[in-house]
């Protein structure tokens, strides 16, 4: 077992390949990883990009991991599409736009299914940037879904979070919404040689100094990421903010504390599903009758199930 | 949990100088529609870019579409998966290939040639099987 660790350790990519598929897939192997990479986490620079489909960010993320090369980092890229609802396929797409890379060992680039999973990840995200955190990489990139106003997951796992708008995407309304606007730490306006591109700055602007800002004023960068335009400005906000992030980090217990409580509520709900389908019956059927409401309903199932396990 | 019910890992590509990618693009989506994952390059990637891609996203099949004779750089593909310990990897080849070529990609290890009017009743399910005889053969760190 400490075998593999140590090939993960020294940066083995096929260790690190398969090391991601165990965690990714929830294989057998997977409690012995994340039980081993534990104690080599939160060294990674982790930041997250996220923003509305076709604004740009795997675009965006190749021009970002040159900068990062030619300072001398190493990077990992998780890179999460869309599961089709109904069949469960995927189209992963996101590495057709970063390949200029492919074939520096200093690159690792890994697209995940959302599997039916809503917040912008995978269930298993969070684990495999773990993996790749332990795995020496300087810098870990989470490439979310195209977000709506809702895919603010990345927030929970990414300690600086980029947000990528297009020129022209919605009107001025849509700057004042909740959600996906609020988690920024850096706004990125790309394709910034449109027509659009100041006015959609200038709006973004125009929010933010409605907002309070502590410590760290909020940027709107403006790039053009085809012709690498703008992104020595962002690596180094990146930088700066990461930095500053640092050490408002909540402490390694409190992020073992809520992943504890994730896995908990995680394994709930499977043992729950597990239980015989007559068990469940019955409290449906009371339930819809209004003899037994909904919490209780839920106390009694938990209690049984675990009862079992 | 014992079985592997996670869907099966496909890289669709193309390798060589030829950029018909249509036939490529149409069996992506199909094996898509059938519940697996796929992940997708487009044309002119060189074999060692396929090798990085099929590691870093620890694929169970690779895909190559060729039209325009690409299907000549296969038996080099098939070697460079050997030395980087990628053996394991089932590949198939999709599109124009002469019958005798075809012996001498089956020869060197290819799983299967589909060739033109191929049904994708046809295609779908042995790139599922493949798949799963693949991770069956491939278990643990």
């Amino acid at each position: 077992m400490s075998d593999w660790l140590e090939r993960l350790r020294a940066g083995d990519r096929a260790t690190l390949a398969r090391a991601i598929t165990a965690v990714e897939n929830e294989t057998p192997e997977a409690r012995a990883v994340l039980k081993a990479i534990f104690p080599h986490l939160g060294k990674a620079l982790v930041v997250g990009i996220t923003g509305p489909p076709g604004a740009g960010k795997s675009t965006l993320i190749n021009a970002y991991i040159e900068t990062l090369r030619a300072r001398g980092q190493t990077v990992g890229v998780v890179a999460v599409d869309p599961s089709s609802p109904i069949t469960g396929g995927a189209i992963l797409g996101d590495r057709i736009r970063m390949g200029g890379h492919s074939g520096d060992p200093g690159v690792f680039v890994r697209s995940l299914a959302s599997r039916g999973h809503l917040g912008g990840l995978s269930r298993t995200a969070a684990h495999v940037i773990d993996v790749m955190d332990a795995s020496g990489r300087d810098v870990v990139i989470v490439e979310t879904v195209g977000a709506g106003q809702s895919e603010v997951e990345v927030a929970e796992i990414a300690p600086t979070k980029v947000v990528v708008a297009a020129p022209g995407l919605g009107d001025d309304i849509q700057a004042i919404k909740a959600g996906i606007l609020e988690i920024a730490d850096i706004f990125v306006v790309n394709k910034a040689d449109l027509p659009l591109a100041d006015r959609t700055a200038g709006q973004l602007l125009d929010m933010l100094r409605l907002k309070d800002h502590g410590e760290w004023r909020i940027p709107v960068l403006k790039t053009v990421a085809l012709k690498n335009e703008g992104i020595e400005a962002l690596a180094d906000a990146i930088a700066q903010h990461a930095k500053l992030a640092e050490t408002s980090r909540p402490a390694p217990r409190a992020r073992a504390a809520k992943l504890i409580a994730a896995q908990a509520a995680d394994l709930a709900r499977r043992s729950i599903q597990a239980l015989e389908e007559k068990v469940i019956d019955d409290y449906c059927d009371q339930v819809l009758s209004g003899a037994l409401e909904l919490e209780e309903a839920a106390q009694r199932a938990l209690a049984k199930a675990i009862a079992r396990s | 949990m014992t079985t592997d019910l996670r869907p099966p890992k496909v890289l669709m590509t193309k390798i060589g100088l030829d950029g018909h990618d249509r036939g490529g693009r149409v069996v992506a989506t199909y094996l898509r529609d059938a519940g697996m994952e796929v992940v997708f390059t487009g044309p002119w990637k060189s074999i060692p870019e396929v090798i990085a891609t099929a590691q870093e996203e620890d694929v169970d099949v690779i895909g190559i579409s060729s039209l325009a004779s690409d299907h000549l750089l296969v038996p080099k593909l098939m070697a460079a998966l050997r030395e980087n310990g990628l053996d394991h990897v089932g590949v198939v080849v999709g599109g124009i290939v002469p019958d005798r070529d075809e012996r001498d990609l089956l020869a060197v290890g290819v799983a299967r040639v589909f060739h033109p009017g191929a049904s994708l009743d046809e295609i779908v399910p042995f790139v599922d099987r493949l798949a799963k005889n693949v991770r069956q053969r491939r278990q643990g760190l």
